[in-house]
């Protein structure tokens, strides 16, 4: 015990000396913390429209300004023809094209239907097939009006044809605001980056400046000298949480609905598990690069399965299974279901459970591989 | 054989090291007696990093018998590392500590307590002269204070055998001299000196030496003998002797 605080000590102190590292572990969360939350969002706005009306009817009129009302669309342009029109998709001004064909109205009223053209550039896939979501939406909602309209003055019937209709309430995040979803999620993954980087990165810069061997030559036990870099950077991961969600309430308002306590029993076993990659990591690589190489590997994959930018649900059943081999989507689930949804302890044991046997085989590994003599 | 064993720092006895096809090491045996100052020659890759490194515990032999200190090399790592001190070639004291918290750090993984550790830092600061020094970072300091440090540092918790892997690699011949007398306290306050060096100034200055040429160890006396077993006044002309025949290309 004697000899780890020793190693504590020492590591607090170049841990402390070291501003620019020192930045980068606190400060830098924060601020991206603030910043990009702000920046992704998914929900999408300002689809660029392009509007070519070739029946200049009221009714044509009528449509085109409840589109441009609903918030989602500004209208670039309305060229006076299809092939101009679709100039604009090409030079990239518009993402939707709504054509209008001549005798629109009349046809609506005599025949009772009418076909419109809607062309949609797919090379930003979210935009366009949201944006063109949002557009029928907004035709369908304009058709039902126009229904009662036609069908009033045309039938004499009063008795409307039966619909379904479906009102949506947003159960946990009742405006459906992205931020409640997006905040906890991008707090997780900043503390994934500190506790998967800096441990690896730490001890293989010991390997490389030859201080390793040093160690190695001493009586200093492995399971001392693994505690003494786990530990201050456990320290460090937790102060980070704790200013992370400091930000998530004083910025963002978001305040966990659940209990603190059992969010920061999660926090503290997650960042043993990744620890324990860092670690785990750090006894294959000879140098900061291959350590950061493999480090960044492992995180792209945890950041694109882990359910944060993706729905787990819509994956397929291999990437399914692999999602949940990866520690970061237990956490991230957890702390949305505990900040969001207030989940007790009993909903979310399965995922203690697993996030404990990451812990334990991450540092097992890490331990069983690391050599005091080759 | 415990007996005979008690009186020698180390043994070592047909020690071989192979990396797949190649014998870094081979077959090397030879005795350290406690006290000793041992020179270990050789040119560049002939194996005395690898041959240190397994007498250290960090590296395992392939063949062949070793004790350190009455240790096996093979099982008892953990206990030689506790009677020996290391001072690698790679300058391997910490750039961002200060000189007192290297000492301070070193001296507590070795098992030592605070107040120990106090004094003689207070101590060693003295001798060495560092008193300006000690708030100061260790990679602000000139290499020859570098290296002096990083000797002391590797005898601070009192081992009774040190290893010295080229250790004034770099440094001016004043602190050469200096490092030289402060091995010679060493050993004279009871420490066995394994060293390599290049230096063949240096290599007069040992007990006794061995040269090693491509893995094997050519030859071992004091340097006196060695000079007239090869009829020269000079070491240089004995190494060059020795290791004329050398087949492996340096590192």
């Amino acid at each position: 015990m004697k000899v780890l605080g020793f190693l504590l000590q020492k590591e607090f102190r170049q841990i402390f000396r070291d501003k620019t590292i020192l930045a980068m572990m606190f400060a830098m969360p924060i601020i991206q913390l603030i910043i990009m939350p702000l920046a992704a969002n998914f929900e999408v706005k300002n689809v660029n429209l392009v509007y070519v009306d070739h029946d200049h009817s009221s009714l044509s009129q009528k449509l085109v300004h409840k589109i441009a009302s609903s918030g989602y669309f500004k209208l670039v342009a309305t060229p006076s023809s299809y092939g101009s029109a679709m100039t604009f998709i090409e030079v990239g001004d518009a993402d939707l094209v709504l054509e209008i064909p001549a005798g629109f109205e009349k046809n609506l009223v005599r025949e009772g239907s009418q076909r419109i053209n809607l062309s949609v550039d797919a090379i930003n896939g979210t935009k366009s097939v949201i944006g063109g979501g949002y557009l029928q939406a907004v035709i369908k909602d304009f058709n039902r009006a126009l229904d009662l309209n036609i069908k009033l003055a045309t039938t004499a019937s009063t008795n409307t044809a039966a619909a379904i209709s479906v009102d949506t309430v947003n159960w946990y995040n009742p405006r459906a605001e992205y931020k409640y979803y997006m905040v906890p999620g991008i707090l997780v993954l900043l503390l994934t980056l500190i506790g998967g980087f800096i441990t690896a990165l730490n001890i293989v810069r010991e390997k490389e400046i030859g201080t390793i061997e040093q160690i190695n030559v001493t009586p200093v036990q492995k399971w001392q000298f693994i505690l003494g870099k786990l530990v201050p950077f456990w320290i460090v991961g937790m102060i980070v949480f704790t200013l992370g969600l400091i930000v998530m309430y004083l910025v963002y308002g978001i305040f966990p609905k659940g209990s603190i306590a059992l969010l920061y029993l999660f926090a503290a076993v997650y960042l043993v598990a990744l620890l324990g990659l860092g670690l785990l990591i750090s006894t294959f690589a000879d140098t900061q690069l291959q350590a950061m190489f493999v480090a960044f590997f492992f995180m792209m994959i945890f950041m694109l399965m882990c359910g944060f930018f993706t729905s787990i649900d819509s994956m397929p059943d291999w990437a399914k299974q692999l999602s949940g081999l990866t520690p970061v989507t237990h956490f991230i689930t957890v702390v949305r279901l505990i900040v969001l949804k207030g989940s007790g302890f009993a909903d979310v044991k399965t995922e203690l459970g697993w996030l404990l046997g990451f812990a334990l085989a991450l540092n097992g590994l890490a331990i069983f591989n690391y050599r005091k003599t080759t | 054989m415990q007996k005979t064993m008690e009186n020698k720092a180390i043994i070592c006895r047909e020690l071989t090291k192979e990396f797949g096809d190649f014998k870094a090491v081979d077959r090397i045996s030879f005795e350290v007696n406690q006290g000793e100052i041992f020179g270990f020659l050789g040119a560049n890759g002939a194996g005395k990093t690898t041959a240190m490194r397994i007498l250290c515990g960090l590296s395992y032999p392939s063949s062949g018998e070793a004790t350190v200190a009455g240790f096996d090399v093979y099982k008892q790592q953990e206990q030689i590392k506790k009677n020996i001190g290391y001072m690698s070639q790679k300058f391997s004291l910490y750039d961002n500590l200060t000189t007192l918290e290297n000492i301070e750090f070193y001296g507590g993984v070795y098992g030592l307590s605070r107040p120990e550790i106090k004094e003689r830092s207070a101590q060693l600061v003295h001798t060495l002269g560092l008193e300006k020094e000690v708030k100061k970072l260790v990679g602000d300091l000139p290499l020859g204070w570098k290296q002096k440090l990083a000797f002391s540092v590797a005898i601070f918790h009192r081992p009774k055998i040190v290893f010295l892997d080229e250790p004034t690699g770099g440094v001016d011949p004043i602190t050469r001299r200096q490092f030289w007398d402060m091995i010679y306290e060493a050993a004279a306050s009871g420490i066995t000196v394994f060293v390599t060096t290049h230096y063949m100034d240096e290599a007069e200055y040992c007990h006794r030496i061995s040269v090693m040429v491509d893995g094997r160890v050519e030859a071992i006396d004091s340097p006196a003998n060695l000079k007239a077993r090869f009829h020269t006044d000079s070491m240089d002309e004995v190494f060059y002797q020795l290791a004329r025949g050398a087949k492996r290309t340096a590192d």
